[in-house]
């Protein structure tokens, strides 16, 4: 039940007043700027980016600093931001074996064309705290090598070659425009391509558990990384007005590749199967727990049970937006006093009954 | 479009500045705005596995303008459009694109646009990136087998 309630006005007003002045916290610190907060705060301007479903650095470390670092509150504002844009269209798909790279590593092959380019990476660090950077520093200028590739082909293309993994591209569904969930509310079973928009605005935590349940027994499906690569790719888009496509910028993104344990029939060999991730910018945990997740919701293409959490395509599709998510817990807190009164008056009737049932005498 | 697009605005506006300043009063172009930079959004598309089925990853911001030259006609003496379609919000960036984008189809001005700006650009483009694979090319692993036993 919904009863409009007036009154407050004045306490809302004063308290996002307290906020504005908590936000700029002690005023003898320098204000920091959205440009610090893209530069030096980076992957968390990407996870905004990423599950804000738009990608605009600037926005994101604005949305950051509105939001005093709550990753899914700057994610809130911007997807709210993107509501109020037009939209010119869609790109022409990105083709990330044409990245520059700015890492690429394969879990599967020591050896492969192009390498193994760790990039910049926490991987091998001590995670022990650096008391350095507490002061101002300035880091040792890089070091240079032979130049990264732009042309390094994907390693599970090579395994396609021979046939041991399947195809990228699913049997022979006729082309058609992607599904996009923005446009129109899912519906289940959904299509791969509404599957994967999903999760690669799907919040990080939720899939990261999820990714994490299945390799715990939930749902295996036997995974290795079979490449993950970071770097920039160019976003080329077709105006209608100009009927080619132009390049129209750049993105940087992550992409992870696994390779899962075999399918085979009668009538095909065993091959290993695919799992895809991607993320805006530098996003390689998301990527990797998008590419276990999307694995696993594939269970009904390889005959397999859908028995646990991560194969549930409705459960895990329902609940991996942390907007949708947020919304609805945090709605709790607003004024349901109309409903609780109703609530507590029933109670009072039912201990009410339940005192005359037990005690007749004490009633009477 | 793809050099003045990625270009870092500040410098393609040094660039365009410097060409437009050696230029005699009575080649000045004159342009006439078409439609006015207007921010809005491009889905992003990938493809499953890399290479499969495209899905839709995410939207960008992006600036589009459309400017007509007042001041030339194109090799058919048709009129002259240029067009800008801009990843971000700059709207100024997105303005001189289109304008630079009309004057690269113009006969008289093409050329030394071309020689002024969108070369030096690409030098330093190119120039910044291949630093930056050098960069990363040196965290590339070179393994090395560890001998062990006799033979």
């Amino acid at each position: 039940m919904y009863v409009a309630v007036k009154g407050g006005e004045r306490a809302i007003e004063n308290a996002h007043r307290l906020l504005a002045e908590d936000r700029r916290g002690d005023p003898a610190q320098s204000e920091i700027a959205p440009e610090q907060i893209r530069d030096q705060l980076k992957l968390a301007v990407d996870r905004v980016m990423t599950e804000g479903s738009l990608y605009d650095r600037d926005l994101a470390a604005l949305a950051l600093k509105q939001a005093r670092g709550d990753q899914i509150e700057a994610i809130f504002l911007l997807r709210a931001y993107r509501t109020t844009l037009p939209r010119f269209g869609a790109a022409v798909p990105v083709e990330t074996s044409r990245m520059a790279l700015e890492r690429r590593i394969s879990a599967t092959f020591k050896d492969l064309p192009g390498g193994q380019i760790l990039g910049p990476t926490f991987d091998y660090t001590h995670r022990l705290l650096d008391h350095d950077l507490a002061e101002g520093h300035a880091p040792a200028a890089p070091a240079e090598g032979a130049p990264a590739p732009d042309d390094a082909p994907r390693v599970l293309d090579l395994l396609a070659q021979e046939g041991l993994i399947e195809e990228a591209a699913d049997g022979d569904r006729p082309a058609r425009e992607p599904g996009d969930i923005t446009r129109e509310p899912p519906s289940f079973p959904a299509e791969r391509d509404v599957r994967l928009q999903t999760l690669a605005r799907g919040d990080e935590g939720f899939l990261l558990a999820l990714g994490y349940s299945t390799q715990r027994g939930y749902g295996r499906t036997h995974p290795f990384a079979g490449e993950i690569r970071l770097g920039t790719v160019a976003v080329e888009f077709e105006p209608e007005e100009l009927g080619f496509p132009v390049e129209i910028g750049e993105i940087e993104m992550t992409e992870c590749q696994m390779v899962n344990q075999f399918k085979g029939s009668a009538e095909q060999a065993p091959c290993f199967t695919r799992g895809y991730g991607v993320a805006f910018g530098h996003g390689e945990r998301k990527a990797m727990a998008m590419a276990l997740v999307d694995r696993s919701l594939r269970a009904d293409a390889f005959g397999e049970e859908r028995d646990s959490p991560a194969q549930d395509e409705e459960f895990v599709l329902s609940h991996c937006d942390n907007v949708q998510a947020t919304g609805f817990v945090e709605h709790l807190k607003l004024p349901h006093y109309v409903d609780f009164q109703s609530e507590l008056e029933l109670l009072r009737r039912l201990r009410r009954e339940h005192a005359e049932k037990t005690q007749p005498e004490a009633a009477e | 479009m793809a050099t003045l697009a990625k270009a870092p605005p500040a410098r393609l506006s040094e660039l365009a500045q410097g060409y437009l300043a050696g230029l005699p009063q009575a080649a000045a172009p004159r342009f006439t705005m078409l439609r006015k930079p207007e921010a809005g959004l491009v889905m992003l598309r990938a493809r499953a596995g890399g290479s499969g089925a495209p899905f839709n990853m995410g939207e960008m911001t992006v600036t589009r303008c459309t400017v007509r030259l007042e001041t030339g006609v194109g090799a058919d003496g048709a009129p002259i459009h240029g067009a800008a379609y801009i990843a971000g919000r700059d709207g100024a960036h997105a303005a001189l694109a289109a304008k630079l984008d009309a004057l690269l189809q113009a006969p008289g001005h093409a050329d030394a646009l071309r020689r002024a700006v969108i070369e030096p650009l690409e030098r330093e483009r190119k120039a910044a990136r291949a630093e930056r694979a050098r960069q990363v090319g040196a965290t590339k692993v070179e393994f090395f087998t560890m001998v062990r036993g006799e033979d």
